[in-house]
C-alpha cells in the first residue's frame, strides 16, 4: 500500500492509551526525505511512545501512521525492514565485542555476506572504534557506545532512522560528533526522527516538534518556532529580588507572559522598545532599585516554556 | 524464514554461552552432581551394612552362622541384641539396617534334616540398599547352609536332593516395593535432563527483557520462528553433552546394563531434550524475569517427572484419574523408552508407540514455542 506522499513518515491523528491514561493524544505531522525531525519534550511527554509506535513496537489506539508509505499497524514487518532504531536504553550486547555485535545485527537485518566486511568497517570507523573491534561493548564509554549503537542501526542502510534520546548521558564533545554523523546521514537522504531533552540539540534539527503531555504543542523550524510562536518580542529584566516583580509585571499593559529564566525574568511584550521604559519604572516602583533590562532574541527554550505554559490549565500557569 | 538470521542468532547465543564460563560450568556440573546425588540417594555404600543379631538359641550352630556374617566384608556386626523389642528399636533408629533373628529350634532342624530357617528384618527406607543387603545376607546363609549339608552327608550319607537347605525369610519393613538401582538410574537420567534442559532455555528470552536488549531485537525483521530456532540450537548441543554425561555415568559408573542401541538412545534423548528445551523457552517468553522463569521451569519439569513419569511410582498402580494425567507428561514416554533400552534391550518396533508419542510431543512443543513470542511491547 504505497503512498504517493513525498513524506517518508506520515502521522495522522495518532492516539495511544495505556488503560485509562492517554500517552499520545491526536498527534499529526510528516517527515520528508532526508529531513531531521527533532522531538522535544519533558519527561513523560510521550516521545518514546511515539517512536515505538512508528517502529511497530506498540499498536496505536487510534489514528494512523505511515512509515515509508506503509501502514505500521497493518504491516509492521515491512516497516521493520526499512528502518533503523536506537532505543532510549542502550541495547547492544555488553558481553559481545564491537564486531560481534555488528555482525549479529548485520545478519539479523539481512546484510549480505559480500557486503558485510565493508559495512562492518564503515560502522567501526563511524563509531571511532578502529583498533578496538574486539573490545567487549560493556567496557566502552558512553559516547562510543552510542555511536556504535548508531552504527548497528544503519548497517542495512535504512531509509528511515529513529533515535530515542541518542545523546543522553554523553559528554558535549561526543554529542557534537554524534550530531555530525546525523547530518551526514541526512545529506545521504535518510529521514531521521530524533528525540531529545537538550534544547541546544534541537537547534541542529531541520524541524522541531514540541510535545507535551501527549500533545503536539508546536511544529516548525527552530527559527520559526522562535520568531512566531511567541507572538511578540522578548525582554530580559534583571535585578535584586526580581522574582517579586512577576505579579505586577504580568498585569502591566502590553505584557503577554512572564517567566523566570535563571536569575532573570523573560517578559514577552507586543513591542519591546515601546514597553521597556514603563516596565523599568514599574520595577523601581516595586522596590527593585537596581532593575535593568534589554531586548533579547528568543531562544528555543523561551518558545518552549511559553508554548508549554500556554497549553496548561490557568491554575498551573499562576503557580 | 532465513537461514542467515538463524545463523546470526546461533553465533550470538553461542558466544554468550562461552563468554559466561561460570554458567557454562554450572550447566555441565549440575547434571554430574545431580546424577551422583540421586544415584547414591538410592545406592548407599553397600559395604559394612550395620547388622544386628538376636540369637534366641545361643548354640554352637547358631554362633557358627553369625560368625560367617561377621567374616563378610558386606556387614559390620553390632552388639548382639537380647530381645525383639531391642531389634525393632535399633532398626527404627537406624543403628542397623538389617537384623538376623535365629530361632530357638535352629540346631534341632539342622540335626534332623540339615535344614532350618532364620529370619531377616530389613529397613527398606532406602529400598536399594535393603535389596542389596537382603541378597548378601541370603548368600551368606546359603554358603553356611551348603557347609552344613556337606557335613550332614559326610556323616550320615544321602544326597543333597533329600535335604532341605537353611533358608532365610526376609521381612521387609518401611518400604514394601523394592526398586532396584538398575531400574531407577535410567529414570534419574530423565529427571536430570528434564530439569537441566528447561533451565538452560528458561533464561534466554527473560534475559533479553531484563537487560533491555529485547526492545531493539523486536524492532528488527527477525521472525519468532528464527529467534526460537537460533536460541534453541546452541542449547540443544549443550543439552546433548549433558545427556551424554548422564548416560555415560549410568553405564560406566552405576554399571546399569545397557542392552539397547545407541541410535535409539540418542534419537529419543534428542526428542525428549527438544521437549524440555521448548518448555523452558515457552516459560521464558511468558515470564519476563529470569528468576521467575527459572523457578517456574523447575516446577514444570521436576514435579511431573518425579511424580508422574513412572520413575518413582509405577504408573499402573496409580488411580485411573492420575494415570490419565500421566499421558500429558512427556517424561512418561522417555522413561518408558529409556528403561526398556537399558534393561530389556527392546527393539525399535517394540518401542514404536512411546517413540511416536514423544516425537509428536516434541512437534507440538516446537509449534507452540515458535508461536509464543510476540514482537510487541504491548
Ligand atoms: N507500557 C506503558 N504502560 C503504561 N504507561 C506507559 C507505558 N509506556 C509509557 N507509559 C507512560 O506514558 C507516558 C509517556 O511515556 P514516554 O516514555 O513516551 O515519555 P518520554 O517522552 O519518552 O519520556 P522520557 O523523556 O522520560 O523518556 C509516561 O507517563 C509513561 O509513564
Ligand atoms: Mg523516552
Amino acid at each position: 500500500m504505497a503512498d504517493s506522499s513525498p513524506m517518508q513518515i506520515v502521522v495522522d491523528g495518532l492516539v495511544k492509551r495505556f488503560g485509562a491514561f492517554t500517552a499520545l493524544d491526536g498527534i499529526s505531522f510528516g517527515v520528508a526525505h532526508g529531513e531531521i525531525m527533532g522531538f522535544l519534550g519533558p519527561n513523560g511527554a510521550g516521545k518514546s511512545t511515539l517512536i515505538r509506535i512508528l517502529c511497530g513496537l506498540l499498536r496505536p489506539s487510534a489514528g494512523r501512521a505511515l512509515v515509508a508509505g506503509i501502514d505500521v499497524a497493518g504491516d509492521p514487518e515491512a516497516v521493520r525492514r526499512r528502518i533503523g532504531y536506537m532505543s532510549q536504553k542502550f541495547s547492544l550486547y555488553g558481553d559481545l565485542s564491537v564486531v560481534e555485535n555488528l555482525r549479529f545485527f548485520g545478519g539479523i537485518y539481512g546484510v549480505s555476506e559480500a557486503e558485510m566486511p565493508e559495512r562492518l568497517r564503515f560502522a567501526v570507523d563511524m563509531a571511532g572504534l578502529t583498533g578496538r573491534e574486539d573490545a567487549l561493548v560493556a567496557t566502552l564509554a558512553g559516547g562510543w557506545k552510542q555511536r556504535l549503537a548508531l552504527g548497528a542501526a544503519i548497517l542495512h542502510r535504512p531509509a528511515i532512522l529513529f533515535l530515542d534520546e541518542p545523546t543522553s548521558g554523553v559528554d558535549p564533545g561526543s554529542r557534537r560528533r554524534f550530531w555530525n554523523l546525523i547530518h551526514a546521514l541526512s545529506e545521504e537522504g535518510v529521514s531521521i526522527l530524533v528525540s531529545t531533552h537538550y534544547m541546544d540539540e534541537a537547534e541542529y534539527c531541520h524541524r522541531i516538534a514540541l510535545i507535551n503531555r501527549g500533545r503536539l504543542v508546536a511544529l516548525g523550524t527552530p527559527l520559526e518556532l522562535k520568531q512566531h510562536s511567541l507572538g511578540g518580542e522578548l525582554l530580559a529584566l534583571e535585578g535584586e529580588r526580581i522574582g517579586e516583580a512577576i505579579a505586577p509585571l504580568a498585569r502591566a499593559p502590553g505584557v503577554r507572559d512572564v517567566a523566570m529564566f535563571g536569575n532573570a525574568l523573560h517578559v514577552l511584550v507586543d513591542q519591546a522598545a515601546l514597553r521597556l521604559p514603563a516596565l523599568l519604572a514599574l520595577l523601581a516602583g516595586s522596590g527593585i532599585a537596581d532593575g535593568r533590562g534589554r531586548r533579547i532574541d528568543p531562544s528555543l527554550e523561551d518558545s518552549f516554556v511559553h508554548l508549554v505554559a500556554a497549553k496548561l490549565p490557568p491554575t498551573e500557569v499562576a503557580s | 524464514m532465513k537461514w542467515r538470521r538463524i545463523k546470526a542468532i546461533v553465533v550470538k547465543e553461542s558466544l554468550q554461552i562461552v563468554r559466561d564460563p561460570r554458567s557454562l560450568m554450572i550447566v555441565l556440573l549440575i547434571p554430574l552432581l545431580q546424577m551422583f546425588m540421586l544415584g547414591y540417594g538410592v545406592n548407599l555404600d553397600v559395604q559394612h551394612i550395620p547388622l544386628c543379631v538376636h540369637d534366641r538359641e545361643g548354640s554352637q550352630a547358631s554362633q557358627g552362622l553369625l560368625h560367617q556374617f561377621a567374616a563378610s566384608p558386606y556387614f559390620s556386626l553390632q552388639a548382639p541384641m537380647g530381645s525383639d523389642a531391642e531389634i525393632r528399636k535399633s532398626l527404627d533408629s537406624g543403628r542397623c539396617n538389617l537384623a538376623i533373628v535365629i530361632p530357638a529350634g535352629f540346631s534341632k532342624g539342622l540335626a534332623d534334616n540339615g535344614g532350618g530357617s532364620v529370619q531377616a528384618l530389613l529397613d527398606a527406607t532406602d529400598s536399594n540398599t535393603a535389596n542389596i543387603a537382603a541378597n548378601y545376607a541370603r548368600s551368606v546363609v546359603a554358603a553356611y547352609s551348603a557347609g552344613v549339608q556337606m557335613e550332614f552327608i559326610r556323616n550320615r550319607g544321602g544326597t543333597v536332593q533329600t535335604l532341605t537347605p537353611v533358608d532365610m525369610q526376609a521381612r521387609v519393613w518401611f518400604n514394601e516395593d523394592l526398586v532396584s538401582r538398575n531400574f531407577i538410574v535410567p529414570g534419574i537420567v530423565a529427571l536430570v535432563m528434564a530439569i537441566v534442559g528447561a533451565q538452560l532455555t528458561s533464561l534466554t528470552i527473560a534475559r533479553e527483557w531484563e537487560r533491555g536488549t529485547m526492545e531493539l531485537l523486536i524492532s528488527t525483521p527477525v521472525q519468532p520462528m528464527e529467534l526460537m530456532i537460533g536460541k534453541l540450537l546452541p542449547y540443544f548441543l549443550v543439552g546433548m553433552v549433558d545427556a551424554s554425561i548422564c548416560l555415560a555415568l549410568a553405564v560406566f559408573w552405576f554399571e546399569v546394563p545397557f542392552r539397547g542401541t545407541l541410535t535409539a538412545l540418542f534419537l529419543t534423548t534428542g526428542l525428549f531434550l527438544t521437549v524440555v528445551l521448548c518448555i523452558g523457552y515457552y516459560v521464558s517468553v511468558a515470564i519476563r524475569s529470569q528468576v521467575g522463569a527459572s523457578q517456574v521451569a523447575l516446577l514444570l519439569t521436576m514435579l511431573p517427572t518425579t511424580l508422574l513419569s513412572g520413575f518413582t511410582f509405577p504408573i499402573d498402580q496409580m488411580p485411573p484419574a492420575v494415570q490419565a494425567v500421566t499421558y500429558i507428561v512427556s517424561a512418561r514416554y522417555y522413561v518408558t523408552i529409556i528403561k526398556a533400552l537399558f534393561l530389556k534391550g527392546s527393539a525399535w518396533t517394540a518401542l514404536l508407540a512411546p517413540i511416536l508419542c514423544l516425537a509428536l510431543y516434541a512437534l507440538v512443543m516446537v509449534f507452540f514455542a515458535s508461536r509464543a513470542f510476540r514482537k510487541t511491547l504491548d
